[in-house]
């Protein structure tokens, strides 16, 4: 057992843990933040997204003890005050989601990719969110409501 | 995945000195924490490279420019320093996997795995670019074996890249629309040494392609290669590509990789 120490969600945590244990288990299971989902466990649908010191990552494809010291942001520190994030709110409201499984992760990429892209084309959104998949919507209200975020977030 | 011992070592003296037979480096992961949840690999203990600060970073003095093993993909795709020596580097690494992949995967990881689909090695073979370890230094060309096989020895830890500036270059790939991978890469470099082509996806292992090096050596257009052909015989085929269609896209990612850096 190895003890790790990181910030999440703005709370410092720390806990024993097995040097093979995932990120996303972590966060999970001991943290017990289940909005982050495991859709493939093999590092291809993204459903599993964070951000690590504030870049998109796979969570099913780190250790937790590579987020030693980090700053992680999970799908429940995106809200503030009990307000949607901008990302959030506009998904709910272009129909960006159906069952909702992949989107905690469609929505940790999309913010990520609007801090890196301000003002994105619909080329760019599209590309940017190749990591992340989506088996209901067919994308196009995810890339809407990705565009629509990015005009609120100030692009 | 099987149980480990992971520790993250603050110097590559340390770092080699820890590596024991059943051990394993480990980079961005993107790769080896994969193959280890599937089984494929086991390690008694991973040696995380993150903390080493002297693998981080990018430098360029004009003809050279220098790579640090543990430069992700994205710090490759966004860098200042890489954009305006060698543009087509940059452009390779902005289409590796994708934004989660790139925000983690290394180009060392990515060189000492030697996938043969994967993109850097047709960059490193086309732009003649040295491989520096703890140890020594190695050419591309002696670098990349075989198939996931490199000359690196198993206490060896790839500390740069260093590439020398070319002329011009550019980089075509058809990627695997799963994965995005290569199905076939071409990087081609105009370098004051002649024309260098070498081809990712395509074989077991990135390969130049000589008739196209000296065609375009005298001229450097599309047309002059595009009546030469790739032999199918050796070249890799499986349920997303026969070696026949591999081939034929050597030639048409060769003419696309010639136009751009035309
Ligand atoms: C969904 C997905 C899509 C991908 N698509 C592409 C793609 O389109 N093109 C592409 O080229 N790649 C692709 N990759 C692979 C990606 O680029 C990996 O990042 C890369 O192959 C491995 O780099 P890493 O830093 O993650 O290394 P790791 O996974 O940490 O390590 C890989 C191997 O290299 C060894 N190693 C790592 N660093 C060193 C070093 N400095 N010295 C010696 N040995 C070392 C490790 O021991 C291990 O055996 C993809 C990966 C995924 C998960
Ligand atoms: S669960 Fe991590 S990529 Fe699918
Ligand atoms: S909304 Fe169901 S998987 Fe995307």
């Amino acid at each position: 057992m190895t003890t790790v120490t990181m910030t999440v969600n703005g709370k410092n945590v720390s806990a024993d843990v097995a040097p093979n244990t995932l990120l996303v288990d972590f966060i999970r299971n001991n943290l017990r933040l289940t909005g982050t989902h495991v859709g493939c466990d093999t590092s291809q649908c993204g459903a599993c997204t964070v951000h690590v010191d504030g870049d998109s990552i796979k969570s099913c494809t780190m250790l937790a003890v590579q987020a030693e010291g980090a700053d992680v942001t999970t799908i429940e520190g995106l809200a503030a005050n009990g307000d949607l994030h901008p990302m959030q709110a506009s998904f709910k409201e272009n129909h960006g989601l159906q069952c909702g499984f992949c989107t905690p992760g469609m929505i940790m990429s999309a913010v990520d990719l609007v801090k890196r892209h301000p003002n994105p084309s619909e080329e760019t959104i599209r590309s940017e969110l190749e990591g992340n998949i989506c088996r209901c919507t067919g994308y196009h209200n995810i890339v809407k409501s990705v565009k629509a975020a990015s005009e609120k977030m100030g692009g | 995945m099987y149980s480990f011992d992971y520790e993250r070592p603050s110097g590559v003296n340390d770092a080699a000195a820890s590596l024991g037979e059943d051990d394993k480096v480990l980079a961005g992961g993107q790769t080896l924490l994969p193959t280890l949840k599937l089984r494929l690999a086991q390690a008694g203990k991973l040696v995380d490279l993150s903390g080493i600060d002297e693998l981080k970073g990018i430098s360029s003095n004009g003809s050279e420019l220098s790579i640090g093993a543990m430069t992700r993909h994205v710090d490759v795709a966004d860098s200042a320093e890489v954009r305006s020596a060698i543009p087509a580097l940059a452009d390779l690494a902005s289409h590796i996997g994708d934004a989660q992949v790139r925000n983690r995967g290394t180009i060392g990881g990515s060189v000492a795995n030697n996938d043969p689909a994967a993109d850097y090695p047709s960059a490193l073979v086309a732009l003649g670019a040295t491989v520096h370890t703890n140890k020594r230094s190695i050419s591309a060309e002696d670098f990349f074996v075989d198939l996931f096989e490199t000359a690196l020895e198993e206490d060896e830890i790839i500390t740069k890249i260093s590439f020398p500036v070319p002329e011009s270059a550019a980089y075509a790939k058809f990627p695997n629309p799963a994965s995005r991978y290569a199905l076939v890469g071409v990087f081609v470099a105009k370098t004051s040494g002649g024309v260098r082509v070498a081809v990712t996806g395509a074989g077991p292992c990135v390969f130049r392609q000589s008739d196209m090096e000296a065609a375009l050596s005298s001229d450097f257009s599309s047309s002059a290669i595009s009546g030469i052909s790739t032999d199918a015989s050796g070249l890799n085929s499986d349920i997303h590509a026969s070696a026949e269609y591999r081939a034929n896209l050597v030639s048409v990612m060769a003419g696309r990789a010639v136009d751009a850096a035309s």
